[in-house]
C-alpha cells in the first residue's frame, strides 16, 4: 500500500520516505505543519502529494513537524511566508532523490492575503474589493505583524491565518 | 511656489504617522503664509480651476465646511456628495467603485468614512489625491496638523508641557496628537478616568516623556490643556458616566492656579467638558483651533495640488 510505502516505522523511530522530487520543509514548530500547508495553499482538493510527520523528536527544537511535497517545487517568495509562524524552518529542494538546495526561510516584508485582520472595523473585512495586506518586522524577538489599512498589530499570527 | 507637478511633496494625506518632523512643520509654514487669505483680507486664485469632492459618509459639520472654505478661499470648486447620494452608495457602490468615478470629475478627495483604513484603500483607487478626513476610529491627520498649528501659534511647540485630558483611550484625535507630539521634545501629561487611559499597547509603541497624572498636581506646569469630550456611549451605566464626567469638567475656579500663558484646546464639538464662563478667559484657544483648520487644509490642498 501507497501509505505503507510513505512511512516506515520501526521500534525507534518514525521515518518519512523520501520524495523523487519536490520540496521539504523542516524544523517546523510541533502542531504548526497543517497552518504551513494553509499558507502555501494546499488543500485536500490540490493535485501535490504531501506527507507530514507532527511532533517528532528533535535534537534542535525538542519536537517539530515535518512536511514533503511531492512534485511540487515552492518558490522562494511563498515559502517566506512560512516564517510567519516558523522562523527557524529549513528548506530542502529535492530533483531525483538528491538535495538540489537547502536554505532556511526569511521573514518577507509584507504579506497580501494569509493573515486576516483581528480588528472588525477595519475595511479589510468589508465586502470592498480588497486582499489583507501586512506589514511584517520583528519586536524583541517576536515576530510582529502590522495591518497596512488600520494599523493594527499582531504578534500570535497563527490564530489569524 | 512653482506649479510644476514635479515639485509635488505629498501625493495624498492618510495618516500622521507618514509625516517626518520636517513635513509636519514645513505645512505648518505654508500655513502661516495662507493665514490671511484665510480670513479674508487677502485674495487668491492659486487653485482656481480646480474642484474638490467631499465624500463624507459619516455626518460631519466643521471638517467639511472648513474644508469647503479652504478650497474657495483659494478659488477653487467644492462638489459634496448629498446624504440621498451617500445613501444609494450605501445600498450596493463599493467604495472602490465610488472612488473610481468620482476621481474622473475633480481633482482631489476629501474622505470621511467609518471602516478604519479606508482612506488608504481609497489612495489605491483613486487618480486624483485622497486626504482623510477621519477612518472610523483611525486617522484624522488634518485635525492633528491643525492642532500642532494652534500649539505652535498660541503657545510653543518645542519644550511644550501638554496635559490631554478626558477619553484617552478611544479618542482618534488623542491618539493621532500624542505620536505628532512625541516628534517633538514635549512633555505629556495623560489625566482620564482609569477605565479611559490610554491603552498599555498604544503607549509601549511611544517614545517620549509621557506620564500619568491628576490634572490638580500639574496645572501650575502646563502650557497646553487638551480637553477632549467623555463620551455617554462608552460607559456600561449612566450612573456610572455622571460620576466620571463630573470631575473631567473644566471651569474658571479649576483654572485658578494655571499659568498666565497657558491655553485650553479642544476639537469640538463640546458638550459639558469647558464650562461657558471658560470661553472669556484669557486661557480659551478652542475657537482659534477651530479657525486654524482653514489655513491649514488650505497649505495642504495647495501643496496636494500645486
Amino acid at each position: 500500500m501507497k501509505d505503507k510505502d510513505c512511512f516506515k516505522q520501526d521500534r525507534k523511530h518514525l521515518v518519512i520516505s523520501k520524495i523523487r522530487s519536490g520540496t521539504v520543509i523542516d524544523h517546523i514548530p510541533p502542531g504548526m505543519a497543517l497552518l504551513v500547508l494553509k499558507i502555501l495553499g494546499i488543500s485536500p482538493g490540490s493535485k501535490e502529494a504531501v506527507s507530514m510527520a507532527m511532533n517528532v523528536p528533535s535534537s534542535k527544537m525538542g519536537k517539530k513537524d515535518i512536511v514533503k511535497v511531492e512534485g511540487k517545487f515552492i518558490s522562494d517568495e511563498e515559502l517566506n511566508r512560512i516564517s510567519l509562524i516558523a522562523p527557524e524552518a529549513t528548506i530542502n529542494l529535492v530533483e531525483d532523490f538528491e538535495i538540489t538546495r537547502k536554505f532556511a526561510v526569511e521573514l518577507p516584508e509584507v504579506v497580501e492575503k494569509i493573515i486576516s485582520c483581528p480588528n472588525q472595523n477595519c475595511i479589510s473585512n468589508s465586502k470592498e474589493p480588497i486582499n489583507s495586506r501586512f506589514k511584517i518586522f520583528v519586536v524583541g524577538k517576536k515576530v510582529t505583524a502590522k495591518c497596512d489599512y488600520c494599523g493594527k498589530k499582531i504578534t500570535n499570527l497563527e490564530e489569524y491565518i | 511656489m512653482s506649479a510644476s507637478k514635479n515639485d509635488r511633496k505629498f501625493k495624498h494625506l492618510i495618516s500622521i504617522d507618514e509625516l517626518s518632523k520636517d513635513d509636519i512643520l514645513y505645512i505648518l509654514d505654508r500655513a502661516a503664509e495662507f493665514e490671511d487669505v484665510a480670513k479674508g483680507k487677502k485674495v487668491s486664485k492659486v487653485l482656481e480651476g480646480r474642484i474638490l469632492a467631499n465624500l463624507f459618509f459619516e455626518p460631519s459639520t466643521r471638517t467639511r465646511m472648513s474644508f469647503e472654505a479652504a478650497m474657495k478661499r483659494l478659488g477653487g470648486c467644492v462638489i459634496n456628495m448629498t446624504d440621498t447620494e451617500i445613501s444609494s452608495v450605501a445600498k450596493g457602490e463599493s467604495l472602490a467603485d465610488t472612488i473610481r468615478v468620482v476621481s474622473n470629475y475633480v481633482d482631489v478627495i476629501v474622505l470621511r468614512h467609518p471602516l478604519e483604513g479606508a482612506a488608504k484603500f481609497a489612495s489605491e483607487n483613486s487618480k486624483v489625491p485622497i486626504i482623510n478626513a477621519g477612518d472610523g476610529a483611525g486617522q484624522h491627520p488634518t485635525q492633528t496638523l491643525l492642532d500642532l498649528y494652534t500649539i505652535q501659534k498660541e503657545s510653543r511647540l518645542d519644550g511644550c508641557r501638554i496635559a490631554l485630558m478626558g477619553d484617552l483611550k478611544y479618542s482618534r484625535t488623542v491618539h493621532s496628537l500624542i505620536r505628532a507630539l512625541t516628534l517633538f521634545r514635549t512633555k505629556i501629561y495623560l489625566v482620564s478616568p482609569p477605565m479611559l487611559r490610554l491603552p498599555d499597547d498604544f503607549i509601549d509603541d511611544l517614545s517620549g516623556d509621557i506620564q500619568e497624572a491628576e490634572l490638580e498636581d500639574i496645572i501650575e506646569e502646563i502650557d497646553v490643556l487638551y480637553v477632549t469630550r467623555i463620551q455617554k456611549e462608552r460607559f456600561p451605566d449612566e450612573e456610572e458616566y455622571r460620576k466620571v464626567s463630573g470631575s473631567y469638567i473644566i471651569t474658571s475656579k479649576t483654572l485658578e492656579r494655571a499659568r498666565e500663558s497657558l491655553i485650553i484646546m479642544h476639537p469640538l464639538p463640546r458638550v459639558n467638558e469647558i464650562g461657558t464662563d471658560v470661553d472669556r478667559l484669557r486661557f480659551a484657544r478652542y475657537f482659534e483651533q477651530a479657525f486654524y483648520g482653514v489655513p491649514i487644509r488650505m497649505a495642504i490642498l495647495f501643496e496636494l495640488l500645486k
